[in-house]
Formats: C-alpha cells, structure tokens, sequence
C-alpha cells in the first residue's frame, strides 16, 4: 500500500501558482525522492504534506486517510514527520535533552506527561547519538554544534519520535562535504534497519541519485518526470528544467 | 439593561447622537491606532505606553489652559513636546529592545506605562480632568428629538481627519516617510542602502509620540482624561489595529470609528462603568476572530 | 532523586528559617506571611512565563477567583449569600472553631479547583495566540475581571465582601495564616521542582524555546499548555483564598484583583530571581519583598514610578536576571557543558565517526 498519496493538490500564494496538480506516491519502506530546480514548488508541496498552509484542491492521503485538513501536530502525531531545511533544535539545551523531548508523542496518554524519563530513554537516547555520531557531544549544548551536527541531532531526534515516514527537506544543504557520505549511508541504514520511509527533498544530484530508489522531478510547480535514478539522470525535460531551456 | 435598547427604538434620535458621538471619538483612537500601527509595523514594537502618551498630550493641553490660553493652542505644543519625548524615550529605552523578543519591548513599554501615570498623579492628582476650549454647544433638531453636537467636536473631528491625512502624505512623499517605508519592509537592505535606520527608528518612534500627543489634546477637549486611563486607550489602540492589521490605513480608520460608535451604545445600554470591559469584550472578540481566521490557514495567531 | 540533592541544603536552611521565624521576629509574621505569598506568586508565574515562555499578564485572575470562591463557601455555607453582601458588613457572624475551620478547608479547596477551570475555559480562548496577543489578552481579561466583580451586586459589588471573624485569639490567627501560606509556598516549589524534573519540564521548555518544532515533533502542545496554567492557577486560587481570609475583607480591585500590584510584582519578581530556573523566583521574591518593605514608606509617592522604572531597567538591561547571569558567568557550576573549539575540525571527527575511521 502506499503511505502517503498525492493527488491532484494544487497551491498558489495570491496570483503566484507554486503546486498545479502534483501527484505523486510515496511506498512504505522505501526512499522517495523530489528533485527540482529551486522556486519549483518541492518546499511549498512538502509543507502541504505537513500541514502547514491548507491547499487549493486536490487531496492527501496518509495510510488511507485524508490528511490534508488536519494540522501540524496531528499530522505528526499520525506518524509523518519533517525535518526543517534551516534546521530545528532547542538551541538552549544540551542532546541528551533534545532527543529526550523527542520521545514518541504518538501513543502519550494525559498520564505520559508526569512520568520521568526511565533509564531505558536514556539509553536510547545515547544510542541513536552514537548512531549518528554525537555521542561525545551528548552533554554539549546543542546551539553550539556545527551546522552539520544540527542536521544530524535533528535527524536523531526524528528517529528517537519513531515516525512511520520520515520528510527531509534538503538534508545536506549547507553542510560540511566530509559530513554527507556519512549522513546518505545513516539514512540508508534508517530506512533498512527501522524500517523508516523516508521522502527526501534534494538539490544536490548526487545525494538523490545515490539515496533513492524512485524520484519525481517537479518544475515550475508542475509534475514533470518520475523514475528511477538512472530513468531521472537521462531525461531530457529533467536535464532542461536544471539548465533552465524550457 | 432592556430599558435602555426599548429607549433607543423609541426615542431614534438617540441613535443618532451616540452614532455621532461614537465618530467624532472614534476619529482620535484612529490617530492613537494609526501611531501603534506605525511603530509596530516598523520597528516591531508593541507600545503599550501608547495610551500613556494620549494621556500625557490631554495633560499638556490642560496646562495650557490652567496659564489662560485657549487649550486648542496647546496642539502644537503637544506635538513639539511629545515629538521631543518620544525622541529621547527611544534612544533611552525602545533602542535596547528592537531587536529582542516581543514580550521584551511590551512588558519595557509597560514599565514606562506604569511610570508616566504616576508621574502624572504626582504632578496633577487622580481627578478626572475635561479642558474647555470655550466653544459654543449647538442643538440640532431631528428624527422627533434634539441631538446636541459642540462645535468643538466638529473641529477636533476636522483637526483629526487633517493630521492623519498630513502624516500619510508625509509617509508617501517625504524622504524620510520614504525611507521609514523602506526601513519597515526590510531594515537590512534599507541599512545597506544608506538608510540611517537608528535616526528611522527614533523619527518613528517620536512621531508616533507626537501623534498621540494631538490625539490627547483633543480627546481631553472632547472627552476627559485622567492619569490611569493610559491603559485602556492602549488597549483600544491594540484592539483596532489588531483587528485591521498595520499595513492596512482604511482598515484601521473604520475599526476605529467602529470601536468609537460601539463604546457609545454599548455605554449607553449597559452603563458607563463597563467601559473598560466593553473594551476587553471587544478585544478578546477580536482575538477570537483573529484565531478562527487563522486556524482556516492551520496556523496560529502570532 | 538523584540531581535533587542539590536542593537538600538550601532547602532545609529555608524549612527551618521558615518554621522559627514568627517566633523569632513576632513583630513581622505578617511582613513573613507575605513573603511566601510572594514567592508563590513568582513561582507560578515562572512556570508559565519562565519554562513555557508564554508571558502573562493576567494571572492575578486565579487569585482573585479563588479568593471569591472562598469567601462565598465560608459565608455561603451559614448564610444567604445575597442578604450577607447586602447588609455591607452589617451582619455579625459568630462563628464556632469547627464552623470556621470546615468553611475555610472546605473554601480553600474550592478556590483550588475553581480557579483550575476558570483557567481551562480561559485558556481555550487565548491560548491560540502567541508573544504579545497572548500577554495582551491575558492583561485585559485581568482588567476586566475586576471591574465586572465590581458590577455584580450578589458578591457585594464594589463594597466587597467581610471575611468570617477567625473565632480565636489575634496572634493565633496570624499564626495560622503565616503558617498557611508558608506551607503553601513549600508545597508549590517542591510540587514543581518534581514536575520539572518528568517529561512535562522538558516539554514546555521545548514549547518556549521552538513552539513551531514542538508541534512539529507532535507534541500536544495544547494539552501541556491546559496543564502548565491549571496548575498556576490552582496554587494561585488557594493563595488568593488565604489572603482573604488574612486580610479580613474583600473587594474587587485593590484586593482581589490588584494586576498593577500583585499581577506585575508576579512578573518582576521572576525577572529579577532569573526566568526559567527553579531558584530564581524565589530569590528574586525574596529580594523584591526585602527591599520594598525596607525602602516603600520612604520614597514618598513615588515608589510606583521606582516600580516601573525597575521594571524597565529589568527587562532591558538585566533580563537573565541574577541566577540566569549566574549562570552565563560560571556554567559549569550549573553542569552545562561548555566547548570552546566547536568549528570545522570537529565536523571531520564527526564524519570519521560516522564512516568509522575514527572509532575508539
């Protein structure tokens, strides 16, 4: 089955048409990738997936059900969460806190809130920061890390939260060149070993074509290509659009 | 309560004099609405001494009045005197708060609020003060009944309409109206250009003052005024422009004669000790209105 | 229980001085009496203003509800309502210890739970704003309130309310009272020093610090919201109750609903202690309390002009207030760890970490 459906969704700020009839479907378990060049409409189509602007028409499904009048925090309390493409922490608090804040909202009941956090948090806590490299940060505050390091604090606090399916929205704009082939094969192994969907927003061509498995092309607003990486690489609309000859 | 809507229907001539009290009121919040709108579309401060400085402009008008010059005179002292004030409140106070959070620049406004009404108490005591200009009050027949309207309403209405129509076409044409418009759209790119956007800053902030200096001499001509009643003009203030939005002039001027003619009946019909609520009724009505408007665009008010 | 050890030694130096000090300064139990009132004011403020970030300027509504919900059970539970607030004081009340006493507990936890549901009806309505609309709002609603107690003739309008006579001896009721509210200010910091230390502390730091992150993440933001202000209001209800009763007699503005005294000293107090941290509103209560007692008869009038312009000194040049500068100044005290040389080569070891060249 799928897990998230898009169909038909079109979205447009005053006469500006950002998203004309997009469609597109992302599998469970699988790397979902949106490619296109910038102003496209990729970040306007992620934040109606999320639930932060209502759309104009069309409709959105997640595991069957229509989401597309929910908001934010039910959206993710649904299982689907985004990370920030100027990324989100608690610049105030130290790691651990970050990822401990991010405990899974999904299942809290009203009694969740007073419970401390058990030993076993914690550990969890530690191990997902090792997974992604912070261990020996775990104490520091959080705002002091390296733009890179936020990334990959906020992608561990996404994975802490247990999501069905994971949005990034351009996970290694602006980060340090010897921190991606770390950061593709840690969302690799999130997608294999936690089973995790992830829909991934990039710019960067390399990044997308080693990381998924399906892309959609989306230009001027409007859907242009879908395939695989190789299909994407070699289609000449896809290879206009970037050179800007439409 | 239900006497009083029965004495409306009846008596319809009524309705006109509070409808007309309400405008000619009404016409001065729009001056102080149009002032906050002003500092917080383009400095991002939320005033809450706005009321404050209203009251001190009502005061000035009355001291001129005390030296036996016909308070009408005291507009432009007002205006040169809190122009003044608001110049030297910015660079003591409003510049260390620009670029902090919101609630900074409110609850620093608030201290100042707090320290301008004592300060009037101490100077003037807590009387309710009304300053006579010394103008005729006429009666006009109508609708059954007379209405009566004091020329000096009129006036204060004209004067109103007349300074707010001046500082839009100061903002549009002037340089430095110009260069207020493009600090408020983006202040990094208006520095770049070569905008002085501190000397902005305090021209705003001292023009705003002044502004609510001319709004308080005529609200103390037609209205009165008293040292704590800085409050709640502050309140109406964010009641209005919250209600239009600061970049929109029409929409602060009929939300400002709307909240004038509301107060009128709602005076009228409920009494006069609920002005205060009458106010707060509006503004978390407008509150409401403003969060249902924004969760059809799933967002909160901010 | 481990990191609240800490508090053990300060704690128990302030249970002790708590516990002795009518006895040891009998001229000032009331002076004492206030003090904790204050520190439970700054206290419940912090938790909405300081850990949750949203700054209002209304929670002396609680306070005042509480103190009418409690003066209407004491007296509503012996007489009519109506007839005692029409008589303004007229109708003396003998009350026996067992009368007084069952009005009082029965209204003190009434004034509790009342003050918590007019916090959840409240709270539905401004808690869709955010920053200044919600300080803003929360302030008229306080300004309001009063006024309409004032206008409402079955509670005794604007003449207020005369509290039950405490059937005793003069010194024992000031010793109750004192008791009351020291207990009461224990109660509340030791109730949300334990709160902040569960996944509810970490979550409302979480909404000040990225509102928009948090609900992100799924966080029922407006569930810990509800909970953060009920709570304040429930402390801040029972303390209104207890002053009532310790002032004697009630009215709407100046007692009951007092948003430019009380509601602002709320505010102050935690901004001067340090917003956000456990100790800084009762330090910043404390100091606040010491010196307007020592210094307020003196300055002649003008102590609210002192007032506001502390305030706006405060705010803009002092806002970590003392415990947050504290903490700026030495860190490590407050284990927050510091790194100086966060840069590019600490990128490098994260990627040799993450492609495993740089393990053990």
């Amino acid at each position: 089955m799928e897990l998230i459906e898009v169909s038909g969704v079109s979205k447009s700020y005053g006469g500006v048409v950002a998203n004309k009839q997009v469609s597109l479907k992302v599998p469970r378990g699988r790397i979902t990738g949106l490619i296109g060049p910038n102003g496209s409409g990729k970040t306007t189509l992620f934040n109606s997936i999320v639930g932060y602007h209502p759309i104009d028409e069309g409709s959105i499904m997640f595991e069957g059900k229509e989401i597309s009048h929910l908001r934010v925090q039910e959206i993710a309390r649904l299982g689907l969460l985004r990370t920030f493409q100027q990324t989100r922490i608690y610049s105030k608090m130290d790691c651990i806190k970050n990822m401990l804040i991010s405990v899974p909202h999904r299942t809290a009941t009203f009694r969740d809130m007073f419970r401390p956090y058990s030993p076993e948090l914690t550990d969890k806590a530690e191990h997902l920061l090792e997974f992604v490299g912070l261990y020996a940060k775990r104490r520091l505050i959080s705002g002091d890390l390296s733009f890179g390091q936020q990334k990959l604090l906020e992608f561990a606090m996404a994975l802490m939260s247990e999501p069905e399916v994971l949005l990034l929205d351009e996970p290694t704009a602006g980060i340090n060149p010897t921190l991606i082939n770390g950061l593709i094969d840690r969302l690799k192994r999130a997608n294999e070993e936690f089973g995790i969907t992830l829909f991934v927003i990039e710019h960067n061509m390399r990044v997308i074509m080693n990381l998924a498995e399906n892309i959609y092309c989306i230009a001027h607003g409007e859907m242009l290509a879908e395939g695989t990486p190789k299909q994407i690489q070699n289609d000449q609309r896809v290879i206009d659009a970037y050179l800007g000859a439409h | 309560m239900i006497d009083n809507i029965n004495l409306l229907i009846l008596a319809p001539y009524l309705n006109i004099q509070l409808l007309l009290d309400g405008l000619f009121i009404g016409a001065i919040f729009v001056l102080a609405a149009y002032g906050l709108a002003l500092v917080w579309g383009v400095m991002n401060v939320k005033n809450l001494a706005q009321g404050d400085f209203v009251i001190m402009g009502g005061y000035i008008a009355w001291q001129v009045g005390v030296w036996g010059i016909n308070p009408l005179f005291g507009l432009p002292v007002a205006i040169v005197f809190m122009f003044g004030f608001g110049w030297a409140i910015y660079y003591l106070v409003i510049r260390y708060v620009i670029e902090r959070d919101l609630f900074t620049s409110l609850l620093a406004t608030f201290g100042l609020a707090l320290v301008i009404s004592q300060v009037l108490n101490l100077l003037f005591g807590p009387e309710v003060q009304i300053v006579d200009s010394g103008f005729a009050v006429r009666s006009i027949p109508i609708l059954g009944g007379e209405i009566t309207v004091s020329e000096i309403k009129f006036l204060s209405f004209l004067m109103a309409a007349a300074l707010a129509a001046a500082v839009v076409l100061f903002m549009k044409n002037s340089r430095m109206g110009q260069a207020i418009r493009a600090t408020a759209q983006d202040a990094r790119a208006a520095k770049v250009m070569g905008i002085d956007t501190e000397r902005v800053y305090a021209f705003t902030f001292a023009l705003n003052a002044a502004i609510c200096g001319a709004a308080g001499v005529l609200i103390a001509m037609i209205w009165n005024i008293q040292p704590f009643y800085g409050m709640t003009h502050s309140i109406r203030s964010f009641v209005i422009v919250t209600a239009a939005g600061f970049g929109n002039i029409p929409g602060v001027i009929m939300a400002g004669l709307g909240l004038g003619v509301a107060e009128q009946f709602s005076g009228f019909v409920l009494g006069a000790e609920f002005q205060q609520a009458t106010v707060v009724g509006l503004l978390v009505l407008v509150l409401i209105w403003r969060q249902i408007q924004s969760s059809r665009h799933r967002q909160a008010v901010i | 229980m481990k990191e609240h050890s800490k508090h053990l030694v300060p704690g128990l130096v302030i249970l002790v001085f708590g516990v002795a000090a009518p006895f040891l300064f009998p001229n000032y139990v009331f002076q004492f009496a206030i003090l904790w009132l204050m520190i439970t004011f700054a206290l419940t403020w912090d938790t909405m203003g300081g850990q949750m970030g949203y700054n209002s300027l209304g929670n002396i509504v609680f306070f005042g509800v509480g103190m009418y919900v409690s003066a209407l059970i004491q007296v509503g539970l012996y007489y009519d309502i109506g007839d005692y607030t029409a008589a303004y004081g007229a109708i003396k009340v003998d009350y026996t210890m067992e009368q007084y006493f069952t009005g009082l507990i029965l209204g003190l936890i009434a004034a509790g739970l009342f003050a918590v549901v007019v916090a959840v009806a409240f709270g539905s309505i401004v808690f869709g704003l955010r920053g200044p609309y919600f300080a803003i709002g929360t302030l008229g609603v306080a300004l309001a309130a009063g006024e309409l107690i004032g206008a409402w003739d079955w509670v005794g309008a604007g003449s207020g309310i005369s509290m039950p006579v405490y059937p005793g001896d003069p010194d024992d009721r000031a010793l109750l009272y004192y008791f009351l509210l020291f207990v009461l200010g224990v109660a509340t910091f030791l109730f949300l020093m334990c709160l902040y230390s569960t996944r509810f502390g970490l979550a409302i730091n979480a909404i000040r610090d990225d509102e928009e992150k948090a609900e992100a993440m799924g966080i029922h933001t407006k569930r810990h919201k509800t909970v953060a202000w009920s709570i304040s209001a429930f402390f801040l209800g029972i303390s209104g109750g207890v002053f009532g009763n310790m002032a004697g007699f009630i009215e709407p503005l100046e007692v009951a609903f007092p948003t430019v005294t009380f509601g602002i000293f709320m505010v102050v107090m935690s901004l001067l202690g340090g917003k956000g941290t456990l100790w800084g509103p009762v330090l910043g209560a404390t100091l606040f309390h010491i010196v307007k007692e020592v210094t307020w008869t003196q300055l002649l009038g003008w102590q609210w002009v002192v007032l506001g312009l502390l305030i706006i000194i405060n705010v803009v040049f002092f806002q970590q207030g003392i415990i947050g500068w504290a903490q700026d100044k030495w860190p490590e005290r407050f284990g927050i760890v510091v790194e100086e040389d966060a840069g590019g080569l600490t990128d490098q070891e994260t990627a040799e970490v993450l492609t495993g060249k740089g393990a053990g």
